[in-house]
């Protein structure tokens, strides 16, 4: 009863997104830079009174690394009518992302040896550069960015990170680095550029999560 | 030197700042003022005056932060990245078409392509809202109103890499006239029309204040929010879904079809002319190469030329870096949109009408890196290419 969808259109499109999105506030880290390098095969089933589930075939890259591809399946449930509600992602992940620890860790150091709580604006510039020692917070921005964008998605939605307008690192007294993010997220359908403030939590071993936005 | 950041809670807070910047010795240097306390001020302080500055706001208890730790640092990027631009400018005697430019400056190397080459005109089709003019390269190399080919860029002012490709472009034909033997038959038989920037107003803005801006700038009667999206503005299913009637939205279709003075120019020339037979415009991003409709989910009449020729062009993009291009209508492959810029030109007659999104698939989005200008160009000339010469070889 799953209908078979054409990778191109938009439908299975934005799914696909979703569903990566989704992975990056998972796995995302300092080191790590999930994308979609391709949609391999979408179908749609319409479930009577709970919404509509997407099945999606994916290849993953990292873009630290694109020599190597990992294959993902997933299954994306946009329920029905709602609003308030963020999809429901689940995936299995085929093969070993490109281990990130030794990154992870140098930037774990870098940041909690500083003595001013590091301050940075737009990430990347008007003309696309991102400063090499500002690419892992672009990257946990992307984490950040994830899980906003996860959680606001619709069928009729496409989020993107447009830009990390502003962020600021708060130290705190636990193990945990935190940064606030003024970020730009791009909504395709709406062409809107919209401003969203989130708060990112991160631990090398305890990974990321967002107690604010 | 440091730049600081000061956000002042109340206007006690801000008579201090204001004190502060009485202070001559200091030699403060305020890039904004002390005024009312919700606006945060930026002042920039002598390295001898940082520590004293500090102090006092912290005895004071006024919130700070640092917006440029070293100031020189900074400077100095800008100066080597000016410079490396420059060099490359000197060492090739030209444009450097690997950096992003401002509006002066593209009009200037278009005076200068129309100068170095006989068959390249510099022609104003109209003016934009903000009085700008609208130049259109003409490339012509004899003939009385040739069949020709429309190829514009920049109608949405944040795609940064459409405009910067379209430059190369321009000259990429300009040079290879008369040597490449498909750029040569192709101009011996029809003439092509290139609007680098369609939308000058919205494309300075994005240099001076906003560099996420999409629309015109044009004032809205009885609205605060300015300007209207130029690709919903056009006379084709004007109105209709996947179009804004909201003036504040980035999809504002605009109070009427053609009310953008940027649209009706473009409208109005090729009405005139009356002789094209392609219509091709550049967008980012999102890497898909797309033909009508927009404004209906239903295919047109030309569907399996446009969708054949569609995917030889999408190949030869894809045959230089191995960048991929979706190809579809309009409609199925990125949204239902009203008031689209190709389906008015299919709709008038025009059969080869395909709309590109160009560079990248959201990693840098509209803020692609200048380093990826010249690739992207590159690999969408080649299916422009593609597209031009059936064009050619249908009109003969």
């Amino acid at each position: 009863r799953a209908m078979e969808l054409p990778p191109g259109h938009f439908p299975a499109a934005r799914a696909a997104a979703v569903a990566v999105e989704y992975l990056r506030y998972l796995r995302g880290g300092p080191g790590s830079g999930l994308r979609l390098r391709e949609l391999q095969r979408a179908r749609r089933q319409d479930i009577d009174d709970v919404g509509h589930k997407y099945y999606l075939e994916l290849e993953l890259e990292d873009v630290l690394d694109k020599d190597r591809t990992v294959s993902c399946t997933a299954e994306v449930l946009y329920h029905l009518g709602s609003k308030t509600s963020a999809p429901d992602v689940q995936l299995t992940v085929q093969g070993e992302l490109r281990s990130t620890e030794a990154a992870d860790k140098e930037f774990y150091n870098r940041i909690r040896s500083l003595e001013k709580e590091l301050v940075a604006e737009n990430i990347p510039d008007s003309h696309g550069n991102v400063p090499p020692e500002l690419e892992p917070i672009h990257l946990l921005a992307w984490v950040a960015s994830g899980y906003v964008i996860w959680q606001n998605s619709t069928e009729n939605t496409k989020f993107h990170l447009a830009q990390v307008k502003h962020v600021k690192q708060v130290k705190r007294n636990d193990e945990d680095l935190q940064f606030d993010f003024v970020l730009l997220l791009h909504e395709m359908v709406s062409q809107e550029v919209l401003p969203w403030e989130v708060t990112l939590l991160w631990h090398p071993q305890r990974g990321a999560r967002v107690t604010q936005s | 030197h440091q730049v600081l950041r000061v956000k002042t809670k109340n206007e006690e807070e801000v008579k201090q700042l204001q004190l502060l910047e009485s202070l001559e010795h200091l030699e403060l240097d305020f890039w904004i003022n002390p005024s009312a306390p919700a606006l945060p001020v930026d002042v920039r302080i002598p390295a001898g005056s940082v520590q004293s500055v500090k102090a006092f706001l912290e005895s004071q208890g006024i919130e700070y932060s640092i917006l440029i730790e070293d100031l020189q640092d900074v400077l100095d990027k800008e100066r080597q990245d000016m410079a490396e631009s420059a060099q490359r400018q000197r060492s090739t005697g030209s444009f450097d078409f690997s950096a992003y430019h401002t509006l002066d400056d593209i009009n200037a190397e278009l005076d200068h392509l129309a100068s170095e080459y006989s068959f390249v005109e510099k022609i104003q089709i109209g003016e934009s809202y903000e009085k700008r003019p609208l130049y259109v390269l003409k490339f012509s190399t004899g003939g009385s109103n040739r069949p020709a080919i429309w190829l514009d860029a920049g109608i949405h002012s944040r795609e940064w890499v459409t405009q910067a490709s379209a430059l190369w472009i321009a000259n990429k034909i300009a040079s290879d006239y008369g040597t490449d033997e498909s750029i040569t038959s192709l101009l011996d038989k029809m003439d092509l029309f290139l609007l680098p920037v369609a939308n000058p107003d919205g494309f300075v803005y994005t240099h001076t204040s906003n560099r996420m801006w999409r629309k015109t700038r044009s004032k809205i009667p009885g609205s605060i929010c300015v300007g209207v999206d130029p690709n919903r503005n056009w006379d084709a299913g004007f109105g209709g879904p996947g179009a804004s009637s909201n003036p504040c939205s980035d999809s504002y279709h605009g109070p009427s079809a053609n009310s953008e003075v940027e649209v009706k120019s473009v409208v109005d020339f090729i009405k005139n002319h009356g002789n094209f037979k392609a219509f091709l415009t550049l967008h980012s991003y999102s890497q898909l190469l797309m033909y009508p409709y927009g404004y209906k989910c239903t295919r047109p009449d030309d569907y399996a030329e446009l969708e054949s020729l569609g995917r030889a062009a999408a190949s030869s993009i894809r045959s230089l870096y191995g960048t991929t291009f979706q190809v579809g209508t309009i409609c199925k492959t990125i949204y239902q949109a009203s008031g689209g810029s190709i389906d008015w030109s299919y709709d008038n007659g025009i059969k080869y009408s395909f709309a590109f999104e160009l560079r990248d698939t959201g990693r840098y989005g509209f803020l692609l890196p200048a380093n990826q200008i010249v690739p992207a160009a590159k690999e969408t000339w080649l299916g422009l290419k593609k597209i031009m010469e059936h064009v050619r070889n249908k009109s003969s």
